[in-house]
C-alpha cells in the first residue's frame, strides 16, 4: 500500500516535471527572467522603480489584446484586424466622449463597435466558411478606415466632461501597479479560467484539436468560433480604452502593426498556429519577452532599428524550439 | 422493433449514397452492415446518429418517428457511434475525448465547472472494463491505435445506450485488441443493446454478428440472419457476383 502510492506520488511528480520541462511558456519565463537579471547587472536603469512601472505598463496592451489572439488561435484561427479594432474602439470612445456624453456611454459604445466587429468576422468564418486570414484583413482595413471618418483624421485629445475620469482610468495606479497592469491580470485570470475550468474553454480546444471530430461530436462549433472572434475584438477594443485612458490622446494611427505584436507575443508563449495549443500565461509571457527585447534595446544603446530582428528572431526561436521537441518525440 | 429505417436515402449533390433502405433492427442483436468501400455504409450509419439529415424516409425508434438534427439528439435517444476515423482530438487527454460534448461538471447554478476528478475517475473505470490499458490523464496524441480505439468505444459507455454503431472499428488495430472489441460487443449484445457492426473482416462478422445485411451501390441486397449464409455466399453478395433480393 505505501510503496503504491509512493510509487503513484513518483510517477506524478515525473510526470509534471517532465510536462514542465517539456512546455515552451516555462523556457520563455526562464528567457525573460534571465534577460531580467542580466539587465539589472548590466544597466543602472533597468532595475528601477520607473523603468520597472513602465516595462509592466507597456506589456499591458500586447498583452491583454494576445489573451483574446490566444483563444482564436487555439481554435485554429486567426486575427489580423486587432489592431485597427483598437483603434476603432478608441476613437468611438474618444469621439462619444468629446461629443459631451459620459465616460459610460462612451465605453458602452466602444464595447459595442468591438462585438459588432467580431460577431461580424466571426459569422464570416464560421458560418460562411471564409478563411480567417482573409475576412479579418480585411477587417483590419475596414476598422482603421472608419476610425478616420469618425474622427476625420484628426487627434482627439479632449474627452468632454469625463475627461480626467478616463485619464484616471487608463493612467492612474494603485498601490505602486499601474492600473492596467491590474486590468491584464484580471483579465488574464479570467481567460485562465474559461479555457481550464469551463465547458466553452474545452470546446474551444476540442476545435482546434480536429474541428472535424468536433462536429461530428456534435459540439457547437459555429457559435463557439464566434464567440471567440468576438472576444478577440472585445480583448482589442478594451485594450484601446485603457491606452486611450493612458496616452491621453487618439489618432488614427494607433494600434498599427500592432497585430503582429500580438501574434508573436501569443506564438511565443506557446500559441500553435495550428490549432489545439495555447494558454493564457503563455500570452503574457510571450508579450513579456517582446517589451523587455524592445526597453533592453534603448537600455544597452543599441539602435532602434534593431528591434524587429530581435523581435522577429525571439518569435522563430520559440517556434524552432516546439519544432525540435516534437521532432525528437516523433523520433 | 427498437429500430425502423423505412425507405431512407440520402444524396450529397448528384451522389446517391444510400438508396431506399429499410431495416427493422431488435434490441439485443449485433447485426454485420458489409458493403465495398462506398457502398454507404458510413452514410447509413451516419443518419441513424444524427450527423446528416436523411434525403428521404422516416426513423422510428421504439415505435415513435423521431427526427434527429444533432447527434447530441441521438445520444439522448440512446444511440451512440464510434466513427471510422475515430473523430478524436489529439491535443485532449483521453478522459476529454471520452466525455466531449458531455463534460461532467460540479458547483451550482451558472458556476459549474468542469470536474476533472469524476471524468478521469469514471473514464479510467470505463477502461477498465474495457481491459485496456489506456490511461485516463494521457494526450490521445500519445497512443497507440489500440489505445485510441478504447477512447472512441469509451465514448459509447458513459451512458446508458440502446444502440451502438461502430463503423470499422477493428481497422488498424492488433489481432488480440480485434478480440476484445470483438469480447466488448457481446457484453453490449447481452446488456440488450443493438449493435451495428461495420466491417471489412468477414471473420470478425461470422463471429460476433446474428444477423448481416450487406449493401451495394446504397442499396440493400441481402438481409440475412448470419446461420442461413457462409461468408462465400456475402463475398459474392459485396461483389456483385450474386445479385441480392
Ligand atoms: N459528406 C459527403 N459529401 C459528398 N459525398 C459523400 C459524403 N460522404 C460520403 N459521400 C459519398 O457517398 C458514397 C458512400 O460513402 P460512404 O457512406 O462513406 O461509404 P462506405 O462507408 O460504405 O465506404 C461515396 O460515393 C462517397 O464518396
Ligand atoms: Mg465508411
Amino acid at each position: 500500500m505505501a510503496t503504491t502510492l509512493h510509487q503513484t506520488i513518483e510517477r506524478r511528480q515525473r510526470t509534471l516535471g517532465g510536462t514542465i520541462l517539456a512546455n515552451q511558456t516555462f523556457w520563455v519565463l526562464i528567457a525573460v527572467i534571465l534577460a531580467c537579471i542580466f539587465l539589472s547587472f548590466a544597466t543602472d536603469s533597468f532595475a528601477t522603480a520607473k523603468n520597472l512601472y513602465n516595462i509592466t505598463r507597456n506589456v499591458t496592451f500586447v498583452a491583454i489584446i494576445a489573451l483574446g489572439m490566444t483563444l482564436v488561435i487555439i481554435t485554429g484561427g486567426i486575427d489580423l484586424s486587432v489592431g485597427s479594432v483598437l483603434c476603432l474602439c478608441s476613437m468611438v470612445l474618444a469621439v462619444t466622449m468629446h461629443a459631451g456624453y459620459g465616460i459610460e456611454t462612451g465605453i458602452a459604445a466602444s464595447v459595442a463597435t468591438a462585438l459588432v466587429i467580431g460577431a461580424f468576422n466571426g459569422v464570416l468564418i464560421a458560418y460562411l466558411g471564409f478563411p480567417p486570414f482573409v475576412v479579418t484583413l480585411g477587417m483590419l482595413s475596414v476598422a482603421r478606415s472608419l476610425a478616420m471618418v469618425a474622427s476625420n483624421n484628426t487627434v482627439v485629445f479632449e474627452f468632454g466632461p469625463d475627461h480626467d475620469k478616463l485619464l484616471a482610468l487608463g493612467g492612474g495606479a494603485v498601490f505602486g501597479v499601474a492600473n492596467p497592469v491590474i486590468y491584464m491580470i484580471v483579465l488574464a485570470l479570467l481567460t485562465g479560467f474559461v479555457l481550464r475550468w469551463t465547458r466553452i474553454g474545452r470546446y474551444i480546444y476540442a476545435i482546434g484539436g480536429n474541428e472535424k471530430a468536433a462536429i461530428a461530436t456534435g459540439l457547437p462549433v459555429r457559435p463557439v468560433k464566434v464567440c471567440v472572434y468576438m472576444i478577440s475584438a472585445l480583448s482589442a477594443g478594451v485594450a484601446g480604452i485603457i491606452q486611450t485612458g493612458w496616452l491621453g490622446a487618439v489618432t488614427t494611427n494607433i494600434g498599427a502593426g500592432m497585430e503582429l505584436q500580438v501574434i508573436a507575443a501569443a506564438v511565443i508563449g506557446g500559441g500553435n498556429l495550428a490549432g489545439g495549443v495555447g494558454t493564457a500565461f503563455g500570452a503574457l509571457v510571450g508579450a513579456a519577452l517582446i517589451e523587455v527585447i524592445r526597453n533592453s534595446l534603448g537600455l544597452l544603446g543599441i539602435n532602434a532599428f534593431w528591434q524587429g530582428t530581435f523581435i522577429g528572431s525571439a518569435t522563430i526561436l520559440a517556434v524552432l524550439f516546439d519544432r525540435v521537441r516534437n521532432f525528437r518525440q516523433s523520433e | 422493433m427498437l429500430l425502423e429505417l423505412s425507405n431512407i436515402s440520402k444524396h450529397f449533390g448528384a451522389i446517391q449514397a444510400v438508396n431506399d433502405i429499410s431495416l427493422s433492427l431488435e434490441a439485443g442483436q449485433v447485426v454485420g452492415l458489409m458493403g465495398d468501400n462506398g457502398a454507404g455504409k458510413s452514410t447509413l450509419v451516419k443518419m441513424i446518429a444524427g450527423n446528416y439529415r436523411p434525403s428521404h424516409g422516416t426513423m422510428r425508434l421504439n415505435g415513435r418517428d423521431i427526427v434527429l438534427h444533432r447527434p447530441i439528439e441521438a445520444r439522448q435517444f440512446g444511440i451512440e457511434i464510434v466513427h471510422q476515423d475515430l473523430a478524436l482530438c489529439d491535443n485532449l487527454s483521453a478522459a476529454a475525448n471520452v466525455f466531449l460534448g458531455r463534460e461532467l461538471r460540479r458547483g451550482i447554478g451558472p458556476l459549474r465547472v468542469l470536474d476533472y476528478k469524476a471524468m478521469y475517475r469514471r473514464a479510467g473505470e470505463i477502461f477498465k472494463e474495457l481491459r485496456s490499458e489506456t490511461r485516463a490523464r494521457d494526450l490521445v496524441k500519445q497512443m497507440s491505435g489500440g489505445q485510441r480505439q478504447a477512447v472512441a468505444i469509451a465514448r459509447t459507455m458513459i451512458s446508458e445506450a440502446k444502440i451502438v454503431l461502430m463503423d470499422e472499428p477493428t481497422a488498424a488495430i492488433s489481432v488480440r485488441q480485434v478480440a476484445e472489441v470483438l469480447h466488448l460487443i457481446r457484453q453490449l449484445r447481452d446488456r440488450g443493446i443493438l449493435v451495428v457492426l461495420i466491417s471489412h473482416r468477414m471473420p470478425d462478422v461470422f463471429d460476433v454478428a446474428d444477423r448481416v445485411v450487406v449493401m451495394r451501390r446504397g442499396r440493400k441486397v441481402a438481409d440475412k440472419p448470419i446461420a442461413e449464409t457462409s461468408p462465400e455466399e456475402v463475398t459474392g453478395l459485396i461483389t456483385g457476383a450474386i445479385e441480392g433480393g
